[in-house]
């Protein structure tokens, strides 16, 4: 009787064309629905008892102190590259001195957030991913509904909360070591001078800046973790789908990050319109 | 979605049991503590359980057997609304757990214990942690009190001589030692029944012995009802109150253990003697 119902009843060509064209948009909203169904619930269950501030801590430290030396590795040479292009473009018109200002820029509302996010996706989103998907196949997350623990309060809620707090932290360590990149490129290697470097970095960069990049970093915080314990979590099978999710979820998470950053630089634009 | 109410639709599918009323299925029942009617659970095409009728006796340990992939798993998850049948019923004490919403599904869990097939114990946690995991999470004792508990069944699960077994986590224990981690995690709450997924498929002789007396022990020292899937015939028939074997998506026999070991259909003969059991085994209780 299954299949009886499941063959296609005929209809017109064009509405059959239709419905096959239909299949992925229909998938992408599914998708989309299945994601926001599992974020709901995480929210719903952070203000539900019990709290476990050990599990958000222990997130925190994963993304956080795990991450650090390939932020600070990455953040270094992002500001230095970055200054070493600016500063290349600069000398056509003479004005090497506009180079703090230009990189300490395009770090805070850019570069430091995406790259930062990029990173962590790769690190902690596909760790995240391994992690739920192997606990999900050696059945790890019905051994928690069996102590009546809810899996998605316990394993999902601190990550998300842990990347939402953490990214912008993060972002403002890159910001920080991007700059003493380009500063050791600009000043140290290029021989720009150390008080315009300085003067202009400080006369053009704002704090709403940074909190534009803040903004943007806890976004794509909530949306890489998001996509990745919805890989993790899904899983059904056996090792081979636990690689799968993992690929999925770093995929998923950098796409996110990249389209979020268009339409959340768009948004913020509205909310802070180009000052100075 | 049980489309039964108080006035019963009469259980015509199980021929082999004395009929019973569905209404009194609604009511604890002195002997009968799980009361299973017309489950069925299909994965995609695949048909699992095919409308299968089992009672579960209160205080007693009832084993089902059967061979692989037919689906003893899939039944032991059911039990604990791990997942949800397609249809059928599933009676706790009386209390249908299918339609049951995750809140009052959570509260019932505490009367169940369950020992996973590949322990499930949790990797990112030690074995104090694993074991007292559920002591941390429903109550508020004190570290001396949960180490004390652990201690205790460290040593009555022969793990207490392994050294430093307090620390080590799930990755660098034997298969062994893990189930009877397991057990232990699933033990500690002193829940009133026992699920068992095979407990000593993997483990050696001595360590088979020692997991059945622990079984056997639970069962008669706290009264528990223990519902134990098994591969191993010989174990079985040594501390198996209740014997069901699980075919084709159905119960094919069900009774006290002896009987079960005599019946003459032809998967029970197979699955006894592919077993290597020719004897019974003496000193089985009936
Ligand atoms: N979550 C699931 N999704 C899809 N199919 C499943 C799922 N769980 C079990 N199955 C299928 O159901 C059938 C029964 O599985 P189950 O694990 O209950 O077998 P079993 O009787 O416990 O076998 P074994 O003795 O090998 O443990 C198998 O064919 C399995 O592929
Ligand atoms: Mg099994």
């Amino acid at each position: 009787m299954n299949e009886a119902s499941s063959v296609p009843v005929p209809r017109g060509r064009l509405a059959v064309v239709g419905g096959v064209l239909a299949l992925p948009i229909r998938g992408f909203f599914g998708y989309l629905g299945d994601h926001s169904m599992m974020l709901w619930k995480a929210l719903l269950w952070l203000f539900r008892r019990p709290f476990r501030p050990r599990l958000f801590l222990e997130q925190m430290e994963f993304i956080g102190v795990g991450s650090l030396p390939i932020i600070l590795l990455v953040g270094f040479f992002s500001g230095a590259v970055s200054a070493q292009q600016t500063v290349r473009a600069l000398k056509l018109f003479g004005q090497e001195r506009f180079v703090g200002a230009t990189v300490g820029l395009s770090l805070a509302l850019e570069l430091a957030p995406v790259f930062t996010a990029l990173m962590i996706t790769a690190r902690a989103g596909s760790g995240m991913a391994t992690e739920l998907g192997s606990m999900r196949i050696t059945e790890q997350i019905d051994a928690l509904s069996t102590f009546a623990v809810n899996p998605v309060q316990y394993l999902v809620t601190p990550r998300i909360v842990a990347s939402v707090v953490m990214l912008p932290i993060m972002t403002m360590v890159f910001n920080a070591i991007g700059l003493i990149g380009a500063y050791i490129y600009a000043v140290i290697i290029a021989g720009v001078d150390v008080g315009s470097f300085i003067e202009h970095f400080r006369y053009l960069t704002d704090p709403s800046d940074y909190l534009q990049g803040a903004i943007k970093a806890a976004v794509f915080g909530g949306s890489l973790s998001l996509a990745a314990c919805y890989q993790g979590y899904n899983v059904r099978g056996g090792a081979k789908e636990v690689g799968l999710a993992t690929t999925r979820a770093v995929v998923a998470g950098s796409v996110s990050v990249l389209v979020l950053d268009f339409f959340v630089g768009d948004a913020l634009g509205t909310f802070f319109p180009f000052q100075s | 979605m049980p489309a039964s109410p108080s006035p019963s639709p009469s259980p015509s599918s199980s021929p082999a049991r004395p009929p019973v009323p569905a209404a009194d299925l609604t009511k604890p029942d002195p002997r009968w503590q799980i009361r299973i009617r017309g489950l069925n659970k299909t994965f995609g095409p695949q048909h699992v359980l095919r409308g299968l009728d089992l009672d579960i006796e209160r205080g007693k340990i009832n084993i089902i057997i059967g061979g692989s992939g037919q689906g003893k798993s899939v039944l032991m998850k059911h039990l604990m609304g791990l997942l949800k049948p397609d249809s059928g019923n599933i009676y706790v004490d009386g209390l249908d757990i299918v339609p049951l919403a995750d809140v009052e599904m959570a509260k019932l869990r505490r009367k169940f214990g369950m020992v996973f097939q590949y322990a499930a114990l949790f990797d990112s946690q030690n074995v104090v942690e694993n074991i007292a995991f559920p002591l941390i999470e429903r109550y508020k004792l004190s570290r001396d009190e949960i180490m004390a508990r652990v201690r205790e069944l460290l040593k009555r699960l022969d793990l207490d001589h392994v050294d430093g077994i307090e620390q080590k986590f799930p990755a660098e224990l034997s298969g062994g030692q893990r189930k009877r981690v397991g057990l232990a995690r699933a033990l500690i709450d002193r829940p009133e029944i026992l699920l068992y997924d095979e407990p000593t498929t993997g483990l050696d002789p001595v360590a088979t012995k020692n997991v059945d007396e622990m079984i056997l022990r639970t069962s008669h020292d706290f009264g528990v009802t223990s519902v134990v899937i098994s591969h191993d015939m010989a174990s079985t028939f040594r501390i198996g109150d209740r014997v069901s074997m699980l075919y084709e998506g159905k119960i094919l026999v069900t009774g006290p253990a002896q009987d079960v070991l005599r019946a003459p259909d032809a998967p029970v003969r197979e699955f006894v003697e592919m077993a290597g059991l020719t004897v019974p085994p003496l000193g089985v209780s009936a």
